[in-house]
């Protein structure tokens, strides 16, 4: 019988997607455009918080989005009714957009003339934590209603990310919502995460968002 | 959880592996999986048998190793385990300080794999 070897990998799982996503990374900061990924629960705000940052930052940056709602054109129309370009990308149902997803749509635009690509992830916690997708800033919303406990039970997608941001703060009068601990739980899981708090209906804390954002383009 | 995307990465990475050992048949899989990772074993080990049917790797076993999540204290050192489920509030067991980070308990890694 021939003898069993064992064979040292020691690879990430994942690694094949995480090489894509560097290359598109890449690519992207040689044509000096940045790529901000925005993730949540469904209906956190993050459709809301684009159309907020699109109104802030269009006149001063060239930007275009980048929506996976599963199977629905809805948030891509919202979008391109500002006058902003959006692409809506073909997920079939997936939970998350991966780096191949993620050129396949990318490839529509053109990069060459825009400062800043916006991607709106599938709305969920999980997956799309483990799926990088080329994106320079990984920013997760999570909103008030949902509850201060979230980042303790979904640590993965807070761990990775560089800005936090707590939505629907409108509802912090009638929520019980301990916004101390949220964000001690958050800077436990990571501490050099970027904080804000916003509502995106009232149009409150946008402004220091959309600085740390214009801050960060490339 | 996506576990055939994840599977299908697991594949290849072993299939390229294995070329470059010269070996003809993966027995075994061990994956190191942190528990704030919740990836269902069952689901891995079902897709994988059936993407690797007509592979070297077929009828390979995969072996999850879990890892604790773990909280390092930086005020004293401290490195603790905290089962993120059950608690509220993420304090230092030794000194009670508040000042902790989460430094365990995300890997996602194939470790390695037994062939012949
Ligand atoms: N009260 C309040 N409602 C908000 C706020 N921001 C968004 N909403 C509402 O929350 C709902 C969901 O907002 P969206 O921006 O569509 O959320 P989303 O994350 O894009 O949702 P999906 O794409 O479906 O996952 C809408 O009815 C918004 O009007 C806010 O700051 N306060
Ligand atoms: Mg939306
Ligand atoms: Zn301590």
């Amino acid at each position: 019988m021939p003898k069993v070897k064992l064979i040292r990998i020691r690879e990430e799982i994942l690694s094949e997607n995480k090489n894509l996503a560097d290359s598109i990374r890449a690519d992207l900061s040689r044509r000096r455009t940045t790529l901000l990924n925005i993730m949540s629960s469904p209906g956190s705000g993050k459709t809301s918080l684009i159309l907020r940052t699109i109104d802030l930052l269009s006149n001063s940056v060239s930007m275009a989005v980048i929506e996976a709602d599963l199977d629905s054109t809805v948030d891509a129309d919202k979008i391109a009714e500002t006058g902003t370009e959006a692409i809506q990308i073909e997920t079939g149902g997936f939970c998350h957009v991966n780096a191949a997803m993620l050129e396949k749509a990318a490839a529509k635009l053109d990069l060459d003339a825009l400062d800043l690509v916006i991607l709106e992830n599938v709305g969920n916690l999980v997956c799309p934590a483990q799926a990088d997708t080329g994106a320079h800033l990984n920013v997760v919303i999570l909103s008030v209603p949902e509850g201060d406990d979230k980042p303790l039970k979904y640590p993965v997608i807070f761990k990775g990310v560089d800005a936090v941001v707590l939505n629907k703060i409108d509802y912090l009068q009638i929520a019980p919502f301990d916004r101390e601990s949220f964000w001690e739980h958050v800077r436990a899981l990571n501490p050099k995460a970027a904080h804000f708090e916003v509502s995106c209906t009232k149009g409150t804390g946008l402004e220091s968002w959309v600085q740390w954002l214009k801050g960060r383009l490339q | 959880m996506h576990e055939l995307s994840v599977t299908e990465s697991i594949l290849n990475t072993v299939l390229e592996s294995a070329a470059t050992h010269s070996v003809s048949r993966i027995l075994k899989i061990h994956l190191e999986v942190g528990e704030l990772n919740g990836l269902e074993a069952e689901w891995i080990q079902y897709y994988f048998d059936v993407l690797s049917k007509d592979t070297m790797a077929a009828g390979a076993q995969i072996e999850v190793h879990r890892k604790p999540s773990e909280f390092t204290c930086h005020d004293c050192g401290e490195v603790f385990p905290l089962d993120l489920k059950s608690v509220s509030k993420v304090t230092c067991p030794t000194c009670d300080g508040k000042n902790c980070s989460l430094t365990g308990g995300s890997e996602f890694y194939i470790r390695d794999m037994e062939a012949v």
